[in-house]
């Protein structure tokens, strides 16, 4: 049974939003040469994929359904758990569902800690125990363990290298016939780099990412590869899981923000007199509180408000998904004030421009000038400022969770992750792999969304593209 | 010159209204002090007359606004309002949830925020300074190049993980200081050293790299041109000429924030145990203490104002070209 989270709907609506605008800027030649200039930049183009694959981690994520129960006997057809699943979820069952008792280290055999454990004469001994899931394949962990993972890794890599040829082949094809031009020309082209687009350094992202989740995938079944968490919760599953938390806050942030900024900027700019007075004002107040304070001031009074009415919500997923959505509201609220700025600035220009004083003095009504001949001259503004605040928010969401006004702490997210794992940075031998997972996963997705956004910035920036 | 400050200060006090407003709004009528009393109260011993008890206490149980029972000027005065939110513009920040008296704990806690943020804030620029220049000066070469990658990655790196990397390397494998706490005088030095090194780090790449755009775009100007004509060597022009100007926007950049140093910073003061303003306010949020949050909101406005009016002030004393 489908099951469709408050975020779940907002996320389609956006990338609904965002295929539109591809149709559109397609149509238009002042649209379509900036984006040519994104897709000549190899660096964008790599960043690009490595977004794409993110994304499409996160819509899998965003699919949500309630299994149906299977118990033998009973006849349970119509009857579904309580329990809510994503698509995602489903393809990495065996990740999933396989915990261990507590802290396991990367491809680890064994606990990180010892315990006492009764043997099999009855005598009592401190060891590490074994661990259920990860390496319980191998007899003799110790001798077979490095050979094992080898093996594993390379058959992954294998799987890894034929898939690689396979889209690599599919690819050649389709620019071959698309462009007329022969399979041959087309390798040699793309091999060289020779194209409009720059295929190469997508392909070779893609290769990259390719073979790191096949080889990935193939351990992954039979070890934690990235260890196992305090409750035993395998780490590689919780920061696949933390890839749509931090897309959500970088996404739907804008949703809400894009709205309030441009409608109050065009018309603090256009309108000028008291309107413009009173959105001064209003952003003015609004900017002038520190934003980490008022996202602290609101997230507790959210926080209060699902104390008190916790009954409303049918599960703990529901519940964290509405204070994700609060939070994205929040997070849009405090933001959108730059934006609308930049915006009234850019209206007070455009108006006194030749051809809308024209339209003007013919009578056409100000809600037309404003959709047909304001708002598209400073689309490049919002785009430029949606790319570059998608990587500040993903890390701003860390920042919060660790502050503890963020996330629900029941939500997988890098934050949480880092601020568990804090705790225990104490503990010796120190627990390190919550961390890395965290770190190398943001990292990755902030690092290509810098780049793409600054590719795009270059492209649309007027006053860069003088230069 | 003081005609103007005043007119501005007059602007920031509907500002300011607007601020105590939306607080008020945020945690007294979405949240009424019931809800308030509720969740600090917990859910076991809960009668109407604990919640009464404790709003009495903490003194939300008048009115919130209008007190229609007492005489005279009481009617506006013995409300919520007036007490927690009217207060404020005195800089009479009341008590805190838990009793204690929040402008004294603020004025003791200021110092510590205050010895980590300004050798923060002025060797980081310091520091920027110096590589943006040294980037522009070598610009379109690979070392311009490798500097902005450089740039890019730094800032992509999220600031908890300087922090905890920070300390894991410092503290923990060289035991060069202690990992995190506090001290009076000057034995506090040695527990300020790492949060500054930190601080100054985690702001290297988005500053460079801001800072070489301002250099680049004062070096495309007709006056460096004239410069260069004139037959000055490229040092001369770059530390001489696009320096002081590139400084203008530099400086308003930091004024603002010098107001707001007082504050402090939430993480690393948290991940220190410093026990600055920082700190306080996230103690205030992780306790819920609703009165402590609402008096930093209030402080941070009022801070943020002043820095708008600082930054006013130097554009006239570093641009001749701005009159007022």
């Amino acid at each position: 049974m489908p099951v469709l989270f408050w975020t779940d709907a907002l996320i389609f609506l956006l990338l609904a939003l965002t295929i539109a605008f591809v149709f559109y800027a397609r149509r238009y030649e002042h649209l379509r040469a900036p984006w040519r200039q994104v897709g000549r930049s190899g660096v964008a183009m790599g960043s690009m994929v490595v977004l794409g694959f993110f994304l499409s981690v996160t819509i899998l994520d965003s699919l949500h359904f309630r299994p149906p129960l299977q118990s033998a006997g009973l006849d349970q057809t119509g009857r579904y758990s309580t329990e809510i699943l994503s698509v995602f979820d489903w393809v990495v069952t065996p990740i999933r569902e396989r915990d261990e008792k507590s802290y396991s280290a990367p491809f680890a055999a064994y606990l990180y800690a010892k315990e006492t454990v009764e043997l099999p004469n009855g005598r009592k001994d401190r060891r590490y125990p074994r661990l259920k899931y990860g390496a319980a394949h191998l007899a003799d962990p110790e001798r077979e363990r490095s050979a094992d993972i080898i093996s594993t890794g390379v058959w992954g890599l294998l799987k890894g290298m034929v898939l690689c040829l396979a889209v690599y082949a599919l690819i050649v094809f389709t620019v071959a016939r698309r462009t007329r031009a022969s399979v041959t020309v087309t390798f040699g082209r793309i091999n060289t780099g020779d194209t409009v687009l720059r295929w190469r350094p997508m392909l070779l992202t893609l290769g990259v990412l390719v073979l790191l989740t096949t080889t990935a995938a193939e351990l992954a079944v039979k070890y934690h590869i990235l260890g196992t968490d305090k409750v035993g919760e395998d780490v590689f599953y919780q920061t696949l899981k933390s890839i749509r938390t931090g897309l959500m806050i970088g996404t739907l942030t804008t949703l809400v923000m894009l709205p309030l900024a441009i409608v109050l900027g065009i018309m603090a700019g256009y309108f000028r007199g008291w309107v413009d007075d009173v959105i001064q004002y209003l952003y003015t107040t609004l900017n002038s509180i520190p934003s980490v304070l008022l996202i602290a001031a609101a997230v507790l009074i959210l926080q209060v408000y699902l104390d008190n009415h916790a009954d409303e919500f049918s599960s703990v997923a529901e519940r964290a998904d509405l204070r994700l959505l609060f939070l994205c509201l929040i997070l849009g609220l405090t933001s959108w004030t730059g934006l609308c700025r930049y915006l009234r600035g850019e209206s007070l220009k455009l108006r006194e421009i030749d051809f809308i004083q024209a339209a003007n003095a013919l009578g056409v009504r100000h809600l037309t000038i404003i959709t047909r001949h304001i708002l598209p001259n400073v689309l490049h503004i919002v785009l430029i400022t949606v790319v570059l605040d998608f990587s500040g928010l993903v890390l701003a969401e860390a920042v919060l969770s660790y502050v503890q006004i963020g996330v629900d702490p029941t939500m997988n997210s890098w934050g949480n992750m880092i601020n568990s794992a804090r705790l225990e940075m104490a503990r010796e031998p120190i627990v390190w792999w919550s961390l890395l997972a965290a770190f190398v996963l943001m990292f990755t997705l902030v690092l290509a969304a810098n780049l793409f956004a600054d590719a795009v910035r270059d492209a649309f920036d007027p006053r860069l593209r003088q230069q | 010159m003081i005609a103007y400050i005043v007119r501005r200060l007059f602007y920031a006090i509907p500002i300011l209204i607007g601020v105590n407003l939306l607080t008020f709004v945020l945690f007294f009528v979405i949240n009424t002090p019931d809800d308030i009393a509720r969740s600090q109260l917990g859910d076991r011993h809960l009668t109407a007359e604990s919640i009464d008890n404790w709003k009495r206490a903490h003194g939300y149980h008048k009115p919130l606004l209008y007190h229609s029972e007492a005489a005279g000027m009481d009617k506006l005065i013995d409300t919520v309002f007036f007490d927690k939110s009217v207060r404020l513009f005195a800089m009479d920040f009341g008590r805190s949830d838990s009793g204690r008296d929040i402008g004294h704990d603020i004025s003791q806690r200021m110092w510590p925020s205050l010895a980590i943020a300004v050798p923060t804030l002025l060797v980081g620029i310091g520091l920027n300074i110096t590589f943006a220049l040294l980037i522009a000066f070598f610009r379109a070469t690979f070392i311009d190049y490798w500097g902005v990658v450089i740039c890019v990655v730094l800032l992509s790196v999220s600031s908890l993980f300087y922090i905890i990397g920070g300390q894991y390397l410092l503290s923990k494998l060289f035991h060069l200081v202690p990992i995190s706490g506090y001290d009076t005088g000057w034995n506090a030095i040695k527990f300020l050293v790492l949060p500054v090194i930190i601080g100054v780090i985690s702001g290297i790449g988005s500053g460079t790299r801001w800072y070489r755009t301002l250099f680049l775009e004062e070096i495309g100007k007709d006056y460096v041109r004239t410069a260069r004509a004139k037959g000055l060597s490229e040092r001369v022009v770059l530390f001489r000429h696009v320096l002081q100007n590139a400084l203008i926007p530099i400086l308003t950049g930091v004024v603002v924030l010098l107001p707001l140093l007082f504050m402090g910073s939430l993480i690393v003061e948290s991940f220190f145990g410093i026990p600055g303003l920082g700190s306080y306010t996230i103690d205030g949020i992780q306790r819920q203490d609703f009165a402590i949050v609402r008096s930093m909101v209030f402080l941070g406005s009022v801070l943020y104002i002043l820095g708008l009016l600082l930054t006013d002030i130097s554009y006239t004393l570093v641009d001749p070209r701005v009159r007022l």
